[in-house]
Parts: C-alpha cells; structure tokens; sequence
C-alpha cells in the first residue's frame, strides 16, 4: 500500500510540470493548427533563464525566496515576448501552408533555440538549487517530501483551473473556442484572428517556459533538456487529443504515472512504457482520449 | 519526375555519378557517401507523402536496417557492402510489412505522430539494451566487395561511395517509373481524397501500405550505408531528431523531382560539414536559418529551381479568413 502511494504522488509531482508544458502545446495547436517542435525548446528557455535569475539573487545575498519571485517575473516577461516576436515576426509568413511545413518551421526554430542556448550558457550542467529548498521537507504518510515537489501540484491544479475558466466562463475565452471549433465562422462574426493567434502563441511559450522555471530547481539544465521534453509533451497531447485541456490534464496523470512506475518497478523501460502509451491509445482511439468527432469532406 | 528522361538515358547519368568519384577529392567521397544514404530514405519520404502521409520516424526503419545488418555481420561475418545493403533492405521492409498495414488507417498529424511514437519506443528499448552496447552502441568491421577487401582508406571509400550512388541512383530510376505507374497516380489520389479512391473500388489503405513498405525497404538500406559509413552504430539512429532530418531532405527537395532530393541532400551535407568547418558548435543554428530560408524562398523546394509547373498555379480559394490575414499585412 505504502509503495503505492509512493508511485501515485511521484506520479502526480511528475504530471504537475508536465501538465503545464502540454497545456501551451496543446492550446497552440488547437488555435493556430501548428504541432510546435520548438515547444521544448521554450521550455529549457525557460529553465536556463531562471537558473540565470535564481543565481544573479543568490549572488547579492539576497535570500533564495526572492529568488524564487525573480524567476518566475523574469521568466514570466521573456516568455511571453518571445513568443509575440516569433509569432508576429516569423510564424505569421507560413500560415495557409500545409500543416507539414509549419511544423518543420516550428523544427527549424527548435535547431535554432537547440544552439542559441549553447551560445549563451554553454554546455556545462547548469544548477540553480536554492529555491528548491524553500519549503523544507514535509511529512507523508510516513515518507519525507521536499516540499517544493508537493507546491508544485496545487501549483499546477491553479494554472489548469484558470486556464479552463479563463477559456469557458469569460467572452474573451469564449471568444478563443469559437476559433478553435471554427475559425471561418468566427472570422465572419468580426473576431481578429491574428490578435488571438499572437496571444494564444505567446501564452503557450509562457506556459512552457514557466513549467521549465519551476522544474529548474529540480534538475540540471544541459543540451537535450528540450528533446527529452518535446518528445514527453508530444505523447501526452496525443493521448490525451490535440487541442483538448481536459486531454492534457489527462494524459499528464498518464505519462507522469507511467514514468514513476517505471522508475520504481523497471527503470530501464521508462520511455519504452510512455510511448507504448501512447501507441495503444492512438490504435483504438486515434484522435487521442478527449477528441471531439469532426465533420470531414466526402 | 522529369517526364521526358528516358530510363537509359538516366542510368548512363547514375554510371557517371559512380565514376565521376574517382576524380573527386577523398574529403568529399564520405560526405557524398553520407549524402546519397539520406537522399535514399527521404526518396522513400517523398513516395510515401505522394499519399499526402509524412513519416516522422522513418528512423525506425533506418535503425532497424543498421542493426539488423550490424548483427547479422558481426553473427555470420558477412562483410560484403552488397549482401550488407540487401539485408538491411530486407529488415527494414519486413518491419515495413508488419507496420504499414496498422498505421494505413491514420492520415495527417497522427500518421506522423504515430510513426514517431514508434521510431521512439524503438529507440527508448535500444538504449536499455545493454546486449547491444546500450546508449553506446558497438562497432563493426569495414566492408567488403565480391571479397575484396581495401586496406587502401582512400579506395574503400570509393567503393562505398559508389555502391551508395549506384544504388540510390537505381531507387531514384525505380521512383520515377513508380510515379508514372498506376500505383504512383492512385497515391496522388488517395491523397486528394482517400474516400473517393475507395468509391472508385481501390483500397487506399492497400495503396498507402505498399507505399509505405517501399519506403521502408529505403529507409532500411539507407540505414545500412550510414552503418557502413561509420562502421558504428548507436540507438541515436532511430532517435526523433534524425528522423527529422530525412524529412527536412524531402521537404527541402520539394514533392516534384527525384534529382531534387539528390541535390537537396547533397546541400545539406555540404551546409553541415561547412559549418561544422568554419561554425563549430553552431551547425544546427545554421541548419535551421538555411531552412527556413528554403521555407521562405523556395517554397515549393529546391526542385522549383529547374522544373517549371506546368499548370498556372492555382491559387487558394479567398476565404474570409484569407482575406482578413492579407488586409492585415
């Protein structure tokens, strides 16, 4: 019993970052139709530039909680800057291209960010552990938890109930899933399309780069951080449906059980378990757990 | 497809290529080596996205043809980069013909989500194998000719250079008459509309399937170069980032000419081992503003260059949220 609450909460701390990284992944898709490469990519940003925030505080003597607060504003401001630049700046020329080609622009932004990050933090292991012990350990059910792990899931619970409120129960996220079921309709209604394609773009490079701050104190940040994520995101979105919020969530508690299982049962079949997932969920429902029907032309 | 070569004419221009290495400085006989091994799997790319599906793990194939060829060389040692190359045809095929059936049923983004899906489980379980040497990966001895062997660096990579030319170029030939055949014009169709295929009593799913198993044996043999190449191979070979390179080649090349993706890979060798020269530690940075440069400028590829459409373009239909997006800009 007890080594089952163990694999459950690992899960869960798992799926509360991971939750967040899906979600910008799989708004993006559902109101720009683009499967972003670069997702991962924004995410390691994300990481490196808290490490960068977390380490600049520490270096004043400032205590690890301001820290914690710079990292999160600094990530928070960069994000979602970059994600209106590439979206306005770069994204905008290749709509109405088929769906191929703007995830290979989305590849060439990611070999781009894969570099740009080497330039500017090298390829060293980069640590930022201050913050990560905030807010000590906890007791549970008879096992210690560093208590930043435990944060992170009311943490993640927040961000996904605002996002489904934000979306369900305000006109401006009214406004959102009107384009994402029908963009033409929408179009036609008077909605400007382009503002919620910059928006929905930035929030999503804000939601993967803010997962990447609050995991930084977690882990070290190196080269391969956002291939191993991408590929991550891209197996709970598919699970779960492209473009579904529900999905996401879903599929986070999936993928981040199946890898704390795996941790603790069969170490060596972790990535093997996720995608094998990934693959029997795609055999019997192959538009992902949460996915609508949808009309298709004869 | 150039409609207007004919097939001999365009196996004196393969027998040029092979001999034309001859002359070649040796730095560039590994790196046309490599070029013509990535212009064979993304043929297979381009075959298969004739039926409008874009594989973004042909990786898998590419693995399973290097290591089933690594195995079997180093089980049997069978040297010879012919036998070498078949076999890793076969493994790939075979791993085609198991696979292409289950995946005929998905188009789009899940088609290519899926292919990636497996190219990754492949990937994930090579890693733990520590049979095979794990993330490491093993080494395998230099090949060899009807028993010949090349102590001679220069002239063994001759030899490979030319039995990758050669067959590449084959393939290339082979996809050309594929592409006028009754196969190769069902695949456009199921392209445009895969329901209407079948009204018409063709299987599409069948259609995709044989697609997909050619591209497959492809990828497979392609995977046996890139083993004979190095003489070493590692799970990185069905790892996502290489598959999506092979479709960076297709994609680069452009739906429309074979010699196109001989071109397109060869540029982009050229592109890496330039920056890997003057750029060290920035050839991917390279990598993708060359890409998006093509994206850009050369939106229907590198085959755009030369091969002129014959029809007018047809423009997209304006649609209000076309028009709102031009009145925009």
């Amino acid at each position: 019993m007890n080594f089952f609450l163990t694999v459950v909460l690992d899960g869960l701390i798992q799926a509360s970052w991971l939750f967040i990284v899906a979600l910008g992944l799989t708004l993006v898709f559902g109101v720009l139709k683009i499967l972003n490469i670069a997702h991962g990519s924004f995410y390691a940003l994300g990481a490196y530039i808290a490490a960068t925030a977390v380490t600049t505080v520490a270096a004043h003597g400032l205590p690890p909680s301001f820290g914690f607060v710079a990292m999160l504003i600094s990530v928070a401001l960069i994000g979602s800057a970059i994600g209106l630049l590439l979206e306005r700046g770069l994204l905008k020329m290749f709509y109405g291209r088929d769906e191929v080609v703007l995830l290979l622009v989305t590849y060439a932004v990611f070999l781009i960010l894969e570099d740009a990050t080497k330039l500017i933090w090298g390829v060293n292991p980069i640590y930022a552990t201050q913050p990560y012990e905030l807010f000590g350990n906890i007791e549970f059910a008879g096992l210690s938890y560093v208590g930043y792990d435990l944060v992170l899931l009311p943490v993640s619970a927040a961000i996904g109930f605002l996002v489904w409120f934000g979306l369900n129960r305000t006109v401006k996220g009214k406004i959102v899933l009107a384009v994402i079921h029908n963009e033409e309709m929408s179009v036609s209604m008077g909605v400007r399309v382009n503002r919620v394609y910059a928006v929905a773009f930035a929030f999503g490079v804000l939601l993967a780069s803010l997962a990447g701050a609050l995991t930084a104190p977690k882990i070290s940040m190196q080269p391969g951080l956002s291939s191993d994520v991408i590929i991550l995101s891209f197996a709970i979105v598919v699970i779960g449906g492209l473009g579904s919020v529900e999905g996401a969530a879903v599929g986070a508690i999936l993928v981040g059980l199946a890898r704390a299982a795996s941790v603790h049962l069969m170490p060596q079949a972790e990535l093997f378990m996720i995608y094998l997932i990934m693959a029997a969920v795609l055999m019997f429902r192959p538009e992902g757990l949460f996915k609508r029907e949808t009309a298709r032309r004869i | 497809m150039k409609q207007g070569l004919h097939p001999v004419v365009m196996l004196l221009l393969v027998a040029a290529a092979a001999l034309f290495g001859r002359v070649l400085p040796t730095w560039t006989l590994s790196l046309a080596t490599i070029a013509a091994s990535n212009a064979l799997i993304a043929l297979g790319i381009v075959i298969l996205a004739r039926t409008g599906n874009v594989s973004f793990g042909q990786g898998l194939f590419y693995a399973a043809g290097g290591y089933g060829v690594a195995l079997i060389a180093n089980a049997w040692g069978i040297t010879d980069a012919l036998v070498q190359m078949l076999i890793g045809a076969v493994c790939g095929g075979l791993l085609g013909i198991v696979i292409g059936p289950l995946l005929a049923r998905y188009s789009g983004i899940f088609f290519g989500m899926l292919t990636l899906a497996l190219s990754m489980v492949l990937y994930g379980a090579l890693v733990k194998t520590t049979a095979l040497g794990g993330s490491d990966g093993f080494n395998i001895g230099r090949p060899t000719l009807f028993g010949l062997s090349f102590t001679d660096t220069r002239e063994a990579d001759f030899m490979l250079y030319a039995v990758s030319v050669v067959t590449t170029g084959l393939a290339g030939i082979a996809a050309t008459i594929l592409f006028r055949s009754e196969l190769g014009l069902a695949s456009l169709a199921v392209r445009e509309n895969n329901l209407r295929v079948e009204y018409l009593g063709i299987s599409s799913n069948w259609v995709v399937t044989i697609n997909f198993a050619i591209a497959a044996v492809f990828a497979g043999a392609s995977g046996s170069f890139a083993l004979m190449a190095q003489r070493h191979i590692d799970p990185q070979f069905a790892y996502w980032t290489t598959s999506g390179e092979f479709v960076f080649v297709a994609v680069l090349a452009g739906y429309q000419s074979v010699a196109a993706v001989f071109v397109a890979s060869l540029a982009l060798e050229l592109v890496r081992s330039f920056s890997n020269l003057y750029l060290p530690n920035t050839w991917q940075l390279v990598l993708g503003v060359f890409l998006l440069g093509v994206i850009l400028f050369l939106p229907r590829g590198i085959g755009s260059l030369w091969i002129k459409q014959r029809r007018k373009r047809t423009d997209p239909p304006l649609t209000a949220v076309t028009a709102q997006k031009e009145a925009a800009q």
